[in-house]
């Protein structure tokens, strides 16, 4: 059946008429036209289409999108302040934390939140956390080398 | 001289597009009026087909045309033309495609798919590549006789050998007489999947007037071109292929795949544009993986460790199609142990096909294969005759400038040095010194290393261009037509131009989307060759914009070409730096004070194709077969739990003489890459099939690979820079062999840890524990007896 829906995206009000059964992927992707969410599993196992719902991170694949009315989603655009990088994006860019840059809008946003939420986390905690996203090019050095550096930055 | 550019770590030129998202890959495309595409696929591995009835598959509303191999009688591929658009009689693996459903959407076309009805007369399938080699095995392709192929290639018609190459040098018999000791073993590599997380995505239309525009997630637009072009009948310059960015290829999305099947729908579908993009199920099942090997290696040494005579079989499990997957065979034949002086060594390496999933290159191409019979092979005659591996390893590595490799070829003096990278690595793990104590009684440490080289696997005419056109600010245009799919050679590129120019870096723009009708040509990316080969043709084309400035400059400053340097962005004249014209002001033709005007718009072309390379002696493969050779070494520190079978790497060291580091971040993105994924398949992938050929794990929970808890706890990239006088400031190519080395190195630290020989890969729990208990029992006693103490200990207390 289908039924309208509201998404925050990344601070933007938004409206949609979705069905039941479909994914929040693929209403973002498909409808709204969020193209940094990418698909590569649909099973929740490779974690590019993680996005941030109501400040949570979540694999969007997983989520149906009737499931998330009326929720505050946040994608790798919202990390974006006036126009200049966060400190994760930053970070990446400098460290080589990303190679063919699939899993890297993924894997940005899963550091925001990471250093955000727990900004004094350990490497090793960090690779634990780090676990539920696949980077095929193996870039995992660089990317924990670039949270290690943007922890600062994150410290209140 | 110092350099501004070079040796710089700078980060890759489109991480900004990669950080924020904006990035474009095919995956997100959309064109206007755009249909979809879904396939449906064979549920037997060997059948006739009979009848395909779409009938009601066409009723589903929104499904424009549904197309089956009859509707398309062509044959694909790149070295053999194995391959059909869609099943065209019978189909050779579960997951054959043998439909393709168009349909105005997505939902409508994958409704569609399951109305489709297959009539199959089941044949007898074959899935064993020894039993396919049989004179009574099922025949695959019967037509194999009547396939286009390249000239280098030789397939056995009325058998599954779709490719048969042997390597031939001394005697090998004469050599394993001469020797002291000879071991003869048997390893295998299963299926591996390219994993690449943007799946295979195209989007084709073939328009009214003949000419097809195509978007596609591939390596190489030109070889897309070509070869589309010459299967389907169509002149080469009615096609345009871009590429925006890529979501990994790592050898999978080289060639041609899915753009014929794209765009004969789009003109089935009345010329509207159409997108096909394969599910992760699809990528495993359909798309084309790694081919499997079974290897049987023989070889001899001296007391002393002299290597006297390699002999190897090597048989690669092609699946249903091998058409790439016939050179990777022929580089593993014509590489077999060329890391090694070897006074006599053969090979016979076949791909032979069986009714799996087809196979296509993956990084390495080959090498890692044969690499992981001949490094462990080495490492057992080391244990055999009591030589540590490190210095069996030191004798018999090839000289540069004394020694001949393997296929006959005497080594340049500036050819790379592979005792510098065991050296370096040796160092680096403390090799021969103590290993600390593990964790647990029932863990063990070892530590292995290993060596090995590649060159990029080419036919011998394959070339490269570059145009470098000014602008009026005296911003630059790059365009070259090598791959940007996460290596960083295009970041390089800049960094050469940048210096060679005397500009800033940012001041050199590079299109992300590279198209044939806007990029210069070049062979294909793969093979290691990026760097080297556009890198020769920018460094070229370089010099033909040097010298245009110049020209123009030296009529304006009234004084000979070559007393003039370029920096900065000015012309300066050697000896009186007051003297200058700024580059803008010449860019586009220099205007004197009256209006006269000289020169004009400055565009350099540049070209690169070696002058050395041959086609192999087709009874012997002796001649010159690539362009450089890449050395390397691996060594690492491995703990491995006996009581599970569990291998976890500690430590992992990697040094290349890769001539020179043009961007040491590139290269150390490579390097550890390399090695987590040479990893990865080493101890965890394996696409594994039941007795009907059906991928019993396509997805990502049973198909695990490397997470990032997964990798060692210290990894060490290591540059050694013996220079290669003519690649680009000394540079040779270093995307593939970062991964050659691991497998075998994690082993033969297993070895030193247990004492247990791991010939079949992967490494993973079961199969240690399994073979623990076959070589070591003891171990396991030993263990058992170590845990009743602790348990002992506990009731004491």
């Amino acid at each position: 059946m289908a039924r309208n829906i509201t998404l925050i995206v990344n601070g933007v009000k938004r409206e949609v008429e979705i069905e039941d059964n479909e994914l929040l992927l693929d209403v973002l992707r498909e409808k709204l036209k969020v193209k940094s969410v990418k698909a590569a599993c649909w099973r929740g196992e490779c974690g590019a289409c993680t996005i941030l719902l109501n400040g949570e991170p979540v694999k969007s694949c997983i989520v149906l999108a009737a499931e998330a009315d009326g929720s505050e989603i946040t994608t790798v655009e919202g990390l974006i302040k006036d126009g200049e990088l966060s400190p994760i994006q930053r970070a990446f860019i400098e460290n080589g934390a990303l190679q063919c840059g699939f899993c890297t809008p993924a894997f940005t946003l899963f550091c925001h939140y990471i250093l955000s939420t727990r900004p004094d986390i350990t490497e090793e905690e960090l690779r634990e956390e780090l676990s539920g996203i696949i980077c095929r090019c193996g870039t995992y050095k660089q990317i924990i080398r670039a949270v290690m550096q943007a922890k600062k930055h994150y410290k209140k | 001289m110092a350099h501004r550019y070079i040796g710089k770590r700078l980060p890759q030129l489109d991480s900004f597009h990669k950080v924020t998202g904006i990035a474009t890959f095919t995956h997100d495309l959309e064109l206007p009026g755009m249909l979809y595409a879904k396939l449906v696929t064979s549920i037997y591995p060997h059948a006739k087909v009979s009848k395909v009835d779409a009938s009601e598959a066409l009723k589903v509303p929104g499904v424009v045309t549904i197309a089956t191999g009859r509707d398309f009688p062509y044959r694909l591929g790149i070295y053999v033309g194995d391959r059909d658009v869609l099943a065209m009689d019978k189909v050779n693996w579960v997951g054959h495609p043998v439909a393709a459903v168009v349909a105005e959407t997505l939902e409508a076309a994958e409704k569609a798919v399951d109305l489709v009805e297959v009539e199959y007369e089941p044949l007898e399938p074959v899935f064993d590549p020894l039993k396919a080699l049989e004179p009574d095995a099922p025949l695959i392709h019967p037509k194999l006789g009547e396939y286009r192929r390249a000239p280098a290639f030789t397939p056995v018609p009325g058998t599954n050998i779709a490719n048969r190459f042997v390597l031939k040098r001394g005697n090998v018999e004469k050599g394993f007489e001469e020797s002291n000791v000879v071991i003869e073993k048997e390893f295998k590599l299963p299926f591996v999947s390219h994993a690449y997380l943007e799946t295979q995505s195209t989007i084709a239309q073939y328009k009214m007037d003949g000419t097809v525009e195509v978007w596609t997630s591939a390596q190489s637009p030109f070889a897309v071109r070509y070869l589309m072009a010459l299967s389907l009948g169509i002149p080469v310059g009615n096609i345009t292929v871009n590429v925006p960015f890529v979501g990994g290829g790592f050898g999978g999305k080289a060639g041609l795949a899915w753009e014929p099947l794209t765009a004969l729908l789009s003109k089935k579908a009345g010329y509207r544009p159409v997108k096909l993009e394969l599910s992760r199920k699809e990528q495993f099942t359909s798309g084309a993986v790694r081919d499997g090997v079974y290897a049987k290696v023989k070889a001899g040494a001296k007391k002393d460790g002299r290597l006297m005579a390699l002999k190897g079989r090597l048989i690669f499990d092609a699946g249903g199609y091998g058409d790439y997957t016939v050179n990777v065979s022929r580089a593993a034949g014509y590489s077999f142990g060329e890391v090694y002086d070897l006074p006599n060594v053969y090979c016979e390496s076949l791909a032979v096909y069986t009714n799996k999933v087809p196979t296509t290159a993956m990084r390495g191409f080959g090498h890692p294969e044969a690499v992981w019979a001949v490094e462990r092979t080495v490492e057992m005659v080391s244990s055999e005759l009591g030589v540590d591996p490190l210095e069996i390893r030191l004798k018999n590595v090839v000289k540069p400038g004394v020694s001949v490799t393997v296929t006959g070829e005497k080594l340049r003096k500036d050819a790379g040095n592979p005792s510098d990278c065991l050296d370096a690595v040796a160092k680096a793990i403390n090799w021969g010194g103590p290993v600390r104590k593990p964790g647990e009684p029932w863990r063990y440490i070892g530590k292995g290393i290993s060596v090995f080289c590649k060159g990029p696997a080419q036919p011998p005419n394959a070339a490269s261009s570059a145009i470098i056109k000014l602008n009026e600010d005296g911003t630059v245009d790059l365009m070259v037509g090598t791959g940007n799919f996460g290596q960083g050679t295009v970041t390089s590129l800049t960094q050469i131009v940048a210096e060679e120019l005397g500009i800033p870096v940012e001041k050199v723009k590079f299109k992300f989307i590279r198209g044939t009708d806007s990029m210069a040509y070049t062979w294909q990316t793969v093979g290691s060759r990026g760097l080297y080969t556009d890198g020769n043709a920018v460094l070229e084309a370089l010099e033909d914009v040097k010298k245009q400035i110049k020209e123009v400059a030296s009529q304006v400053l009234r004084v000979k070409p070559e007393d003039l340097e370029i920096r900065d962005e000015k012309v300066y004249l050697k000896g009186r730096p007051w003297e200058s014209i700024p580059l803008s002001e010449l860019v586009m033709g220099y205007t004197y004070p009256n209006g006269n005007s000289i020169g004009g718009p400055i565009i350099g072309r540049g070209k690169y194709i070696s002058p050395l390379n041959t086609y192999l002696d087709p009874e012997t493969g002796q001649g010159i077969p690539t362009i450089f050779y890449t050395y390397g070494a691996t060594g690492c520190i491995v703990e491995v739990d006996a009581l599970t079978g569990k291998v976890r790497v500690l430590k992992a060291v990697q040094a290349f003489d890769l001539g020179k580091a043009i961007n040491p971040l590139m290269v150390e993105c490579q390097i550890d890459g390399g090695f987590i994924m040479g990893m990865s398949v080493a101890l965890f992938e394996e696409i594994t099939f039941d007795e009907r050929g059906w991928v019993q794990n396509p997805n990502f929970s049973a198909y695990w690979v490397a997470h990032a808890r997964d990798i060692p706890d210290e990894m060490m990239e290591i540059s050694i820079e013996n220079p290669q006088s003519d690649g680009p400031y000394g540079a040779r190519g270093i995307g593939e062999v970062v991964m050659l080395g691991v497998p075998p190195a994690i082993a033969n630290a297993v070895y030193h840890a247990i004492g247990v020989n791991i010939n079949n890969m992967p490494m993973h729990p079961e199969n240690i524990w399994k073979e623990i208990k076959k070589q070591k029992p003891e171990l396991l006693e030993e263990l058992k007896r170590k845990l009743m103490e602790i348990r002992e200990l506990k009731v004491e207390r």
